[in-house]
């Protein structure tokens, strides 16, 4: 494996992300705005105040979700 | 003539509430939700689509300083699931509201009132706002506000159905049962249903496909519109008693040749 990416699963797939990021840092990576998402990290919900702080680990379980049409 | 709909300290504007779910495009909800002047819209909380960013969203339609979010917890069969999707809702900051729904069957959506009763008691021990979508049955209603829920959201038919109000004897019951607003959420089909339940009572009515599955939606959302409107005026008008004989509406005095 390449020592410098690291295997999460994101909203149920398998996916390759750079090492050393946070949860802001992948919202940037991955080019979603992080206002109007909510995340969870192996079942936990991660506050949006600490999305600059929490760093994604190798083997993670995370979920982005918004808001979609629905009745 | 104030009357607004109160829950929680929030004030609606309308009583009709508004889902968004099965338009054709962004475009048509903003229209048909336009039109229909509702200031509450219910959204889904879904996986955002990683692999497709040029997707547009929802709230770049419907601007959630204009209107209300209401998110639900639909497709969720379990307790921990509808939990679940609750908290990220009221994490994403938008919103603590929230429409609580635990389903109990695919083919019926009829909600598990067992597990509606034990997600709505975590939710509100977390400080959200729960307005739980229930069956029309007036001893859960009367539970779901005991244990803190400000309005209940009893079905009207199967959601999606348009079958109408179903049972407007329950319906009358639950109203008279719980002293929170009472709001009917699903399975009407068209104008005359909507303005029934606000006839009985109702303090709003919910519903998404009568407007999204409408050959013209946007006509169909105003004509709903009106339905609430009519239903509400009429309901605070005081209706005439139902009797089995006539009653002249011309007098009987000055009759020619008598």
């Amino acid at each position: 494996m390449d020592r410098k990416s690291m295997n999460i699963t994101l909203n149920g797939e398998k996916k390759q992300i750079p090492n050393g990021l946070t949860v802001l840092g992948l919202l940037e990576f991955l080019n979603i705005q992080h206002q109007r998402v909510a995340v969870e990290r192996n079942l936990d919900i991660v506050k949006k105040d600490r999305y600059g702080t929490t760093m994604i680990q190798e083997g993670d379980v995370l979920e982005v979700v918004s808001f979609m049409s629905g009745g | 003539m104030n009357d607004k709909l109160v829950i929680s300290g929030i004030e609606f504007n309308s009583r009709l509430w508004v889902g968004t779910g099965k338009y054709k495009d962004f475009a048509q909800t903003k229209q048909a939700i336009e039109v229909s002047g509702t200031d509450v819209v219910t959204v889904a909380v879904r996986r955002v689509n990683i692999i497709d960013k040029t997707k547009e969203n929802l709230l770049d339609y419907i601007d959630p300083k204009k209107y209300k979010i209401l998110p639900n917890t639909a497709g969720c069969y379990t307790a921990k699931d509808a939990i679940r999707t609750a908290m990220l809702a009221a994490e994403a900051g938008i919103t603590k509201l929230v429409k609580l729904e635990v389903i109990g069957d695919e083919k019926t959506l009829f909600p598990d009132n067992e597990a509606t009763l034990e997600a709505a008691k975590v939710l509100l021990k977390e400080g959200l706002i729960v307005l739980p979508y229930t069956s029309d049955d007036p001893i859960m209603a009367k539970k779901l506000v005991e244990l803190g829920c400000p309005a209940v959201m009893p079905l009207a038919a199967p959601i999606g159905s348009g079958l109408g109000i179903r049972n407007p004897y329950n319906i009358k019951i639950i109203l008279e049962t719980v002293k929170v607003p009472v709001i009917v959420d699903a399975g009407v089909g068209t104008a005359s249903d909507v303005a029934l339940a606000m006839e009985l009572g109702c303090d709003a009515v919910l519903l998404n496909t009568a407007i999204a599955g409408a050959k013209d939606p946007i006509a169909m959302a105003e004509a709903m519109k009106y339905g609430v409107l009519a239903g509400r005026l009429a309901y605070k008008s005081g209706r005439i008693p139902k009797k089995l004989y006539a009653t002249a509406s011309s007098p009987i005095e000055g009759m020619i040749g008598s």
